[in-house]
């Protein structure tokens, strides 16, 4: 049976799209699924870094589509989880080198041999947000708790429903239980009572996030970081898991999380 | 022939452009003659383009791309019967089908008459246009726009634009359950949003009251 393709996508740039799907990938694969992680931001590859496997590409997506490689050519193994594999976005070409069929074929030939395929989605909504979605079988869509990146996730999930795409969950990160209590940040409920879809997971603010990043280690793989539980607990949900909202270190956060549903 | 060279009409999921001359010529201007009479309805607006068996060379294609774009109009959707202009319309990737099973024939009886009756959330970016009256079930989240040339009547609570009785109406009205746009208006009157945040939302009806959009509980309006 082939696998699920879940893509990560957001309309605003940089609220964890790249974060989510890295943490996302590695967790599935901590959970010893095959994981083919593709990165879809042709011209701005980051998703290699994150995971600390920049130094071992060969081949890209690009290179791929071209029929300059093979698919097993193309994809890179992680070295922690050898279940884990980057089809590695081009650095030097730009979006238009992959059209939508391209993209659709690659994710489902990556489907075909393994569990999960995820995509990481480049910000936007134009050409390459729509090649990143129309194979999806699920789109996680990201967004921070603040107006305008709430607004640009209506947008996406307005889109999806209008040209009929897969279902969507909202995923909210870098929530400040502190700021929120202060009435200084949207709350979870009021986002999710905005946006009407179903919420798969909330990760907090992280400042250790940055830092994984920059050594190509995602936090799902410290035990102690919060933000990392929270990328557990969601690649849990996303196998079918049923798994409680943690507590954010806040009653009063708590409560409201509790409140939604 | 004594027909309308094209008609144009509001479905809930686009504007339906009908040919109904054989001269692409006569077509295009009197397109543009609508468009340009109706502007601020279609503008932003996506079309449905229905060819049945007429051909459609390249160049009328471009043509007709071009003048909808001037109108800030998308062409959406190609309906045809030949396959070369399905390809001709994948190729521009202009879909050849609607989504889900609705013909907009199947639709047309909710635009026969005056009112739009619409049941769906509008999210930002989405754009509800129609010259009739428009009842909407859902919300109107922030940056979605609703604009009517009758009343508007929103099940549901209301973020983003409204434009009531925009062909000038000024006697049109608009309704909601919780009214909170970031911009009513109605005929040429303007309001923005309240700057006070939290309150309890309440049914409420906005008109015209010597020059300025009140809105009424509708608790009060029926006392
Ligand atoms: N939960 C978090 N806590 C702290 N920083 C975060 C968190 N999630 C993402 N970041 C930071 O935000 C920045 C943008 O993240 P990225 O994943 O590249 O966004 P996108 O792919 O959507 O553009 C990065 O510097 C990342 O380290
Ligand atoms: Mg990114």
């Amino acid at each position: 049976m082939a696998g699920q393709i879940i893509t990560v996508s957001s309309g605003k740039g940089g609220v964890g799209k790249t974060t989510t799907t890295a943490n996302l990938s590695m967790a599935l694969a901590m959970l010893g699924k095959r994981v083919i992680c593709i990165d879809a931001d042709i011209g701005l590859r980051n998703l290699d870094m994150m995971l600390g496997l920049e130094n071992r590409i060969v081949y890209d997506i690009v290179n791929y589509v071209e029929g300059r490689c093979r698919l097993r050519q193309a994809l890179v193994r992680d070295k922690r989880y050898p279940s884990l594999f980057l089809m590695p976005a081009a650095q030097t070409r730009d979006k238009n080198a992959i059209t939508i069929e391209q993209m659709n074929r690659v994710a489902h030939e990556a489907a075909e041999i393994a569990d999960y395929v995820l995509i990481d989605s480049p910000a936007g909504i134009e050409h390459g947000f729509r090649y990143a979605v129309t194979p999806a079988d699920l789109v996680v869509v990201v967004t921070n708790p603040e107006v305008a990146a709430v607004r640009d996730a209506d947008r996406v999930v307005g889109l999806l429903e209008a040209e009929g795409w897969a279902p969507a969950r909202l995923l909210i990160n870098r929530l400040k239980p502190d700021m929120v209590r202060r009435n200084e940040m949207l709350d979870v409920p009021t986002v999710v009572d905005l946006l009407a879809i179903d919420l798969i997971g909330v990760v907090p603010e992280d400042p250790s996030i940055l830092a994984a990043g920059n050594r190509g280690q995602p936090v799902v793989l410290d035990e102690r970081s919060l933000a990392g539980q929270a990328f557990r607990n969601v690649a849990r949900r996303l196998h079918g898991e049923e798994v409680p909202f943690m507590s954010l270190k806040s009653p009063s956060f708590l409560q409201r999380l509790f409140n939604i549903r | 022939m004594g027909h309308i060279p094209v008609t144009l009409k509001g479905t809930p999921q686009g504007i339906l452009l009908r040919v109904q001359t054989e001269s692409w010529e006569v077509a295009l201007s009197s397109l543009e003659l609508s468009l340009r009479d109706a502007q601020s309805f279609f503008r932003g607006g996506r079309v449905i383009l229905e060819l049945g068996s007429r051909p459609l060379p390249e160049d009328d294609f471009q043509r007709l791309r071009q003048l909808l774009e001037r109108y800030e109009m998308e062409l959406w959707v190609i309906l045809s019967e030949r396959e070369e202009v399905k390809h001709l319309a994948r190729s521009y990737g202009i879909r050849t089908r609607l989504p889900g099973a609705q013909s907009p024939h199947q639709r047309a009886d909710e635009v026969a008459s005056n009112a739009l009756l619409v049941r769906r959330t509008l999210r930002s970016g989405q754009k509800l246009h129609h010259p009739g009256h428009v009842v909407l079930l859902g919300d109107v989240n922030a940056g979605a726009e609703v604009v009517a040339g009758g009343n508007i009547v929103i099940w549901g609570r209301v973020r983003g634009v409204l434009h009531a009785g925009a062909f000038g109406d000024d006697a049109a009205v608009v309704c909601a359950l919780d009214l909170m746009p970031s911009q009513l208006r109605i005929a040429q009157y303007i309001s923005r949003a309240p700057e006070q945040r939290r309150r309890v939302p309440q049914p409420e009806l906005a008109r015209v009251e010597h020059g300025n959009i009140v809105a009424v509980p509708w608790k009060k309006i029926r006392e």
